[in-house]
């Protein structure tokens, strides 16, 4: 692997979160996730793309075990995935997930959503969660918006309130399962600053997206998959100027002519 | 002495009210066996243990597919007398006792039905979301899905109370006679010249209980839908 430069800092000396060795998936018939292999040290910022249908959200999904793979190994933390139950769910509390479709709960508060975790999870007293969610909530920008019930929001601050209820476990990396593509246009680039920032302050994120300007402005490194395949792993500037496989240029010239 | 004022004299011989107020309470303590039992019940069948979803499967087949009577008869010979469980020395406590279980047992299979539509209403989205900030399945439960569940199912939760209020009557099969359908056969026995009016009576008597919980769960279910 190469060794990545971002914001001055290198990556390459730092420990390694996220292993993917050998991982198979299969939905029926339909090899999901080819023998994938893929390594994430601690705070990098990794961006799957790839077209519809070639395995980057369950890739996502398949780190915290939202998919369970039918072989290969998963390593989390030096750990690998436990079996559902007690274990698996302390390990998610460890990893962070934004979901395309946001999946704030519906029936609570947006200050209850981001307070949740903290408290039933990390038994956290009331308070202190509390004051941390505001917290949080001013980072992403929505603090006034903390009374409200979900379905009161724009898509935008719904999935920035998503992005502070998955911070507030303090998780050791983020996942981010096409966080933008469920958006209104205007609305995609307040989601994406707190990204930005995200990465600026050395979160491990994980993002599946279709935002290729994202993709080179911040990403240490882009990941491009294709059938079920991890076919290329590169800086955004090599991949983007330079790809190596037909498939990688095929979606790129598809996506950039527009 | 006219027609009204002799069948007035019916009524103030007859304890109306008392039958009535039998049947509100059988509906009370059934329904919160039902609700814990049902409850329970819709739990166990969304879990990710195939055993517990087997054995919530059969228990709500099982009485949701026996006529209560049928119920109602088998907590009386089986429970009663076969099986010689007594839960009081008053015959009549002991029978309104077992009118109960077996309401609650019956109803709760239909509670189980109406959560496990709830459920149906919740998005997939929010059980995952549950589980990817560290819940267990047990608080994804309690604190996600089946709040939001039970919101989703007022409407159908409110036809099964209406129904238990109504079933209540099926209590003589055990032997509850102070209640409305008990009461209503031995007026028409002894004042079969007022049948019609008795019959009416006793009619309007469950509609005038009925249809305020109609109105209720109707206004609740909109009130506390849950926004998407």
């Amino acid at each position: 692997m190469t060794v990545q430069e971002a914001d001055g800092w290198s990556v390459a000396d730092a420990p390694v979160i996220v292993s993917l060795q050998n991982v198979d998936k299969y939905f029926g018939p339909v090899h999901v996730l080819n023998d994938v292999s893929l390594d994430v040290a601690q705070g990098e910022v990794v961006v799957v793309i790839g077209p519809s249908g070639s395995g980057k959200s369950t890739l996502c999904r398949a780190i915290n075990r939202l998919e369970p793979i039918d072989s290969g190994q998963i390593i989390v933390n030096g750990q690998p995935l436990p079996e559902e139950g007690k274990q698996l769910a302390l390990l998610r509390a460890e990893v962070g997930m934004v979901f395309q479709s946001f999946n704030l709960f519906a029936h609570k508060t947006i200050l209850d959503n981001v307070t949740l975790g903290p408290r039933k999870v990390r038994k956290t007293p009331k308070a202190d969660a509390e004051k941390e969610a505001m917290a949080l909530l001013e980072r992403v920008g929505i603090k006034d918006q903390a009374g409200k019930l979900p379905a009161q929001l724009s898509g935008g601050q719904q999935q920035r309130a998503a992005i502070a209820r998955a911070l507030a476990m303090h998780p050791k990396l983020m996942l981010f399962d096409e966080p933008t593509s469920a958006l209104d246009p205007e609305m995609i680039n307040e989601v994406l600053d707190v990204m930005v920032d995200l990465a600026k302050n050395n979160m491990t994120m994980i993002v599946v997206t279709h935002e290729m300007g994202f993709a080179r402005r911040v990403a240490d490194r882009v990941v491009f998959m294709s059938d079920g395949c991890l076919l290329e792993q590169a800086t955004p500037e090599e991949f983007f100027t330079n790809p190596q496989t037909d498939r990688a240029k095929d979606f790129l010239a598809k996506i950039l002519q527009h | 002495m006219g027609f009204l004022g002799g069948y007035g004299q019916v009524l103030a011989d007859s304890s109306v009210l008392g039958a009535f107020w039998v049947n509100i309470t059988l509906t009370f303590w059934s329904a919160i066996i039902a609700l814990v039992l049902g409850t329970a019940a819709a739990a166990m069948r969304i879990s990710p243990f195939t055993s517990f979803r087997a054995v919530s499967t059969l228990f709500v087949n099982i009485f949701r597919d026996i006529p209560l009577t049928v119920v109602m008869v088998m907590m009386s010979l089986v429970v009663s007398m076969a099986l010689g469980v007594q839960f009081s020395n008053d015959l009549n406590l002991d029978a309104y006792v077992l009118a109960v279980i077996g309401l609650g047992l019956y109803h709760s299979a239909f509670v189980a039905e109406a959560l496990r539509s709830g459920v149906n209403t919740v998005p997939l989205g929010q059980a995952e979301a549950a589980r990817a900030i560290g819940l267990t399945f047990s608080q994804s439960a309690s604190l996600v899905v089946l709040p939001q569940a039970f919101r989703g199912a007022i409407a159908p939760l409110g036809n099964t109370l209406i129904a238990l209020i109504k079933n209540t009557t099926v209590a003589t099969a055990v032997g509850v006679a102070a209640q409305t359908s008990g009461l209503m056969k031995g007026m028409i026995e002894i004042h079969a010249n007022y049948v019609f009016a008795i019959f009416m009576t006793f009619a309007l008597g469950y509609v005038i209980i009925v249809i305020p919980v109609g109105l209720a769960t109707t206004a609740l279910s909109r009130r506390l839908a849950v926004k998407r």
